[in-house]
């Protein structure tokens, strides 16, 4: 049981602040830490990996400080997101040395390399590996101690879906056993399909957590803006402000459209075939217009 | 203190990058002009004293000690894959001191055994003149590794620096200002080639005292602030 406890934690560079008086648990099994780019979400993850101090507040792995305390790489493995590895060396070459560096030998090496499904390649130069290989090497190499902790920045970019799928197996069994595995990741499909656990990351705040249906529903909650076109667009306008999944309905005569602003996901969606039918009216065009993750995001800091 | 698994990919990223080449033209470099110059000159003392000490110790060795120093870190500092090293339960003190082992033994063996050939090909180490030069370059290598091992834990552009600082301060200054040489590593280490020479054709503007407890404190402090730079060295992330 592995509990990594970030508590008033911000930090800044200069004037920008990056991670802003965040608290958060993460415990065994996975976690996942969703967020925009540029939320602050490898900012969290590089103070998480002792690679950066916290302006203010406490990182701790089990309750010692884990910036400058260089033991407590005996329980963490990390998957760091940048690509630059040692190109010159073999795969193998490469994990052994990170055993090494753990006080271990090729057998680890070996077995880690294995999890990972790189047996086939690893006597190749890691410079000739695609980015899914190398991925998974950064994750023999991250596995080769048997951390408690695994903390991974933006696993799966890169990944085709099956080394993704495989990659999110290999998480997943991990989980299972009781780790504390913590990754990252701007989309929210995959954090959804791996994470019992989500933690959301926006703007530098720490802005939603929970499971992914809370997440979920959060997300889906929200007022919805969409653009209509149709027929006759008046008269659908009446009938549907009648409704009270709707909160407000603008006729923009330059764009010959209605802006909608619907309150009510569920209920909206079912309501407005139903009553373009019931009024004869033709639908021309329905689009969301606030859909992009950031406004998604903003919207979750906002609650 | 040491670790062999940081030693062995600290000589294979130094020996196998392209810069590399430096290190084995500059020497081949040293050992044709010495024997181009016995063979249009003879043996001379005085010519011999001067392509060692102003190509081999003035420019030749503060260069390999550049490519080696700053390539020890420099580069995985730059290019992030130095986080496998700091991700490990390895005290950063270790990993620096390694470096700077692998830089020493890379600079010694680049620049002094050339010096040692061409003093031998220049004058037969007539006066000690091989065997002095090649002393002053021993511990240059290890100065130069220690200081330039330290540019790279502090800057992006140590390659740069350290070539100003090789080429411009230990050339340029050292020739022009008198004050300069007094803070040269080159003249340190001619304080105990003068030492062994016989005095008259190898000259240090920096007496012999001076010039070792400068070499090991410059060593000293250079390495253990390069530790602690290390130590808290913060990888930013691309955000």
């Amino acid at each position: 049981m592995t509990t990594i406890n970030i508590e008033h934690t911000s930090r800044w560079f200069g004037n920008v602040v990056a991670v802003n008086d965040v608290t958060m648990t993460v415990g065994p099994g996975v976690t996942g830490l969703l967020g925009p780019n540029g939320a602050g979400k490898s900012t969290l993850i590089n103070m998480m990996a002792g690679f950066l101090a916290p302006s203010t507040g406490t990182v701790t792995l089990d309750g010692e400080q884990i910036w400058r305390n260089e033991s407590v790489y005996r329980q963490i493995g990390i998957v760091p997101e940048r690509e630059s590895m040692y190109d010159f060396l073999t795969g193998l070459d490469f994990v052994v040395a990170n055993a090494e560096l753990h006080g271990l030998g090729a057998k680890a090496a070996r077995a880690a390399l294995a999890t990972v499904e790189m047996e086939y390649a690893q006597d190749r130069k890691i410079a000739t590996y695609s980015k899914g290989m190398r991925q998974r090497v950064k994750m023999a190499s991250a596995l080769v101690h048997d951390p408690s902790v695994l903390l991974l920045d933006e696993p799966f970019n890169g990944m085709d879906p099956r080394q993704r799928m495989q990659l999110m197996d290999l998480l997943r069994r991990m989980g299972a056993t009781g780790r504390t595995v913590l990754f990252s990741s701007h989309i929210l499909e995959e954090v959804e399909q791996l994470a019992s656990h989500i933690e959301v990351i926006v703007a530098g705040r720490h802005a939603a957590s929970g499971d992914f249906r809370k997440i979920r529903r959060l997300m889906t909650d929200r007022p919805h803006r969409y653009l209509v076109r149709s027929s006759d667009d008046r008269a659908l306008a009446a009938a549907l402000i009648a409704d009270p999944s709707t909160a407000g309905i603008e006729v923009d005569i330059a764009e010959g459209a209605l802006r909608i602003q619907a309150v009510d996901f569920g209920r909206f969606t079912e309501l407005l075939p139903r009553v373009a039918r019931e009024h004869s009216i033709r639908l021309l065009a329905v689009s969301p217009s606030d859909e992009s993750l950031e406004s998604v995001f903003s919207y979750l800091v906002a609650a | 203190m040491y670790n062999p698994t940081v030693a062995r990919l600290t000589y294979r990223a130094l020996l196998g990058r392209r810069r590399a080449a430096i290190l084995f033209v500059l020497p081949a470099l040293l050992i044709v002009i010495a024997a181009a110059v016995r063979g249009f000159n003879g043996v001379d003392d005085q010519v011999a004293s001067d392509v060692l000490g102003g190509f081999a110790l003035a420019t030749m060795v503060p260069l390999i000690g550049v490519i080696a120093g700053t390539g020890a870190i420099g580069p995985e500092i730059d290019d992030g894959s130095i986080v496998y090293l700091l991700s490990k339960p390895v005290k950063r003190s270790t990993i620096i001191f390694t470096k700077l082992i692998v830089a020493i033994a890379v600079t010694m063996a680049f620049s002094a055994i050339p010096t040692f050939i061409a003093g031998y090909i220049l004058n037969g180490n007539g006066q000690q003149i091989a065997i002095a030069y090649t002393v002053a370059a021993l511990v240059a290598s290890i100065a130069y590794s220690a200081l330039f091992l330290l540019l790279g834990t502090v800057s992006r552009h140590a390659v740069v620096i350290g070539l100003v600082y090789a080429l411009v301060w230990e050339t340029l200054f050292g020739s022009l200002v008198a004050g300069a040489r007094t803070l040269s590593v080159q003249q340190w280490s001619l304080a105990l080639a003068q030492k062994i020479g016989d005095g008259t054709t190898i000259t240090s503007d920096v007496g012999l005292p001076l010039a070792v407890v400068l070499l090991v404190g410059v060593s000293v402090v250079a390495t253990w602030y390069a530790g602690q730079k290390l130590r808290t060295l913060t990888l930013a992330g691309e955000e």
